[in-house]
């Protein structure tokens, strides 16, 4: 991974509030963040600090009230839905901590959905799904239904999807929260060896010993970037 | 598109119930609006079949014996119209469309070959088939002005008595009859409805003819007529009973010498009756539909609602609102235009069974004659439900398209 890192992502003084009747809720003070391509990085808080608004920022889900936000080149401001939707389809590729597979479709149908939302044909589709399958070693669980298969395994189809699409960042939410320590591991393996493959990677967690194996952990703290911890022996590992 | 509609189709069938129940909604909304429909036009067929084939606005006059002493002249006088009668009313009466005699004998014998038939005799002018305008000629033709005018020996029969005289296959038209010993011309055959169908009993021939053959002079027996359109029937026909009475001097009051019929008075009192079944329809259709409507609109609103995190997942992927809001409406628009028409198609085939069923079997029900359904009421409701089911889905689903990707997830 040598070579000029240009900036991912670029967040500059982010602003966020809620507003729920009369009051308003200032979650995010001002975050400034940067990623370069090809970083894995972890966003660390405590519930409340704000990361969950965070990530849906970055992941162009929900807007902000002040500040700016470059992603892979697209200013990402006060943008119409239907910009929002493309941005999110064609640069993002997300991975949630209940693994929001759509029940009534299969393992290569839930992998192929970002593409249908690209106008890719069906054949094609199911195709370039089913080799996504077999790279996170689902290839025995193909036409396997969502309730048919264990946690880890449906995260595995949840990683699929959001490769699927050949994305610029991948942004993962607590992408092990809702697994036993035996899959966890096994999906941090995945997300690592993911990332090792040249893809931006931004996992959102409050479990230290998965921040420990990113690269950098950005600490969020009262709606404000704290600390950026640098990991150079993990940076060393992956260049 | 295809692709889309294939996604579509795959979403209804991994989503049977939900799926089956809108569907049933509508279905079961213009399923019940057709055999409703057709059950009431049914009963309008049944019941104009009791009027047989006459026009709906005639007035029938004709004489007896006096009943009422007048002008010093004792009761028990046979009166007796002429056709100069018919000359003054035309004359004296505006508003008249169509007045015709009728003369008849009774039971004329009818003879051909070694059959014969003892039928009623009308001597009908040519006016007499623009009061008798619905009754159909299904052989040959009526008789026509030349035939008045050169007193032509020919001669039209009811059905009843051309079934009687000829074997079935064989021809009555161009055929020689003997009419009370006269040999006549079959010229036609009609088909009277009326009276039980008794008026196929008769056989027609030219008034002038009659005269001639039969004597009787510049009598007739019955006098019709019609009213002009926008002339009120009942105000015509006093003023023509008044005209009558006073050229025969008859009793103003009396109700034996001259008397008449109008049909306008069945015809308004069952046309009243028609207007109330309907209000009674169309009132318990609509209330079908509206039932039908609510219940899909239900479903509809259950159905976005149950996929808000469905919608929320498909959003953080890409789907545009658009795409979300024209996936939910095109599939709406499928299940219920699929299911509304079958509704329509298993309702239109029952009643053309039941029609098929009492046309094959020959059964008479009172009052109920071949149903069948204004079709283009039917699919004005179809169109109607679907519209509004959709409709009705528009709402959330717009709402759902709006609300952001993480809080569609976060629904359960």
């Amino acid at each position: 991974m040598a070579g000029v890192l240009k900036n991912m992502i670029k967040l500059h003084d982010i602003h966020k509030f809620y507003r729920t009747g009369d009051q308003s809720l200032h979650v995010l003070k001002g975050v400034d963040l940067h990623i370069r391509e090809g970083e894995l990085v972890s966003i660390m808080g405590s519930s409340g600090s704000g990361k969950s608004t965070l990530l849906n920022i970055l992941g162009v889900l929900d807007g902000f009230d002040r500040g700016s936000y470059v992603l892979a080149g697209h200013p990402v401001n006060n943008l119409k839905e239907t910009e929002a939707a493309r941005l999110r389809n064609k640069l993002l590729g997300f991975v949630f901590q209940s693994f929001n597979l759509l029940p009534f479709k299969n393992a290569t149908e839930n992998v192929a959905l970002p593409l249908y939302y690209q106008g890719v044909g069906r054949k094609e589709r199911n195709y370039r799904a089913e080799r996504f399958l077999d790279m996170v070693g689902l290839s025995d669980r193909r036409s396997y239904m969502p309730n048919q298969l264990s946690g880890g395994q449906k995260q595995r189809v949840a990683i699929a999807r959001a490769l699927v699409a050949d994305p610029k960042v991948i942004l993962a939410d607590e992408p092990t929260g809702q697994l036993d320590s035996h899959s966890t591991e096994e999906i941090v393996a995945l997300l690592k060896d993911i990332h090792r493959r040249g893809n931006t990677m931004i996992i959102v967690t409050h479990e230290q010993d998965i921040a420990d194996q990113t690269e950098r952990q950005i600490i969020l703290k009262d709606g404000v970037t704290a600390t950026t911890r640098e990991l150079a022996e993990t940076r060393a590992a992956a260049s | 598109m295809l692709d889309g509609l294939q996604e579509i189709l795959f979403t209804l069938r991994q989503n049977k119930l939900r799926t089956v129940l809108t569907a049933f909604g509508v279905f079961w909304g213009i399923f019940m609006l057709v055999l409703l429909l057709g059950a009431g036009r049914g009963m309008q067929n049944g019941i104009y079949e009791d009027f047989g084939s006459d026009v709906l606005d005639f007035v029938i006059i004709w004489t007896g014996e006096t009943s009422v002493a007048y002008r010093g002249m004792a009761p028990g006088r046979r009166i007796q119209f002429r056709l100069a009668d018919i000359q003054a009313v035309r004359d004296q009466i505006p508003g008249i469309k169509v007045i015709s005699a009728e003369r008849f004998v009774d039971n004329g014998t009818i003879n051909y070959q070694r059959k014969n038939s003892s039928s009623q005799i009308l001597g009908i002018p040519d006016e007499y088939f623009r009061v008798k305008e619905d009754v159909p000629f299904n052989l040959g033709r009526k008789p026509n002005p030349l035939d008045q005018d050169e007193f032509r020996k020919v001669v039209v029969l009811g059905s009843a008595v051309a079934d009687r005289l000829f074997a079935k296959g064989e021809e009555p038209v161009g055929q020689y009859v003997r009419v009370r010993d006269v040999v006549m011309k079959v010229v036609g055959v009609f088909h009277d409805k009326g009276d039980r169908g008794q008026n196929s009993e008769r056989v027609l021939m030219p008034l002038t003819t009659m005269q001639k053959m039969y004597g009787g002079g510049e009598t007739t027996s019955n006098i019709w007529l019609r009213p002009e359109q926008g002339v009120d029937g009942f105000e015509l026909e006093k003023k023509v009973l008044e005209l009558l009475k006073r050229r025969h001097d008859v009793s103003p009051e009396d109700k034996r010498g001259i008397n008449s019929f109008n049909m306008a008075e069945p015809a308004t009192r069952v046309n009243g009756l028609f207007i109330g079944i309907n209000v009674f329809i169309w009132f318990v259709g609509l209330g079908t539909l509206m039932a039908g409507i609510v219940g899909i609109s239900n479903i509809m609103i259950i159905t976005v609602k149950e996929r808000t995190k469905e919608i929320g997942i498909r959003k953080a992927l890409g789907a545009t609102p658009g795409q979300i809001v024209s996936t939910l409406l095109l599939e709406s628009l499928l299940v219920t235009g699929v299911a509304g028409y079958l509704g329509l198609l298993v309702g239109v085939g029952l009643l053309e069974l039941v029609a098929f069923g009492l046309r094959s079997t020959g059964a008479k029900l009172p009052y109920f004659l071949n149903p069948s359904v204004d079709f283009q009421a039917a699919i004005t409701a179809l169109f109607l439900l679907v519209g509004v089911g959709i409709l009705a889905g528009l709402m959330p689903a717009l709402r759902a398209a709006k609300i952001t990707p993480t809080e569609a997830m976060r629904a359960d």
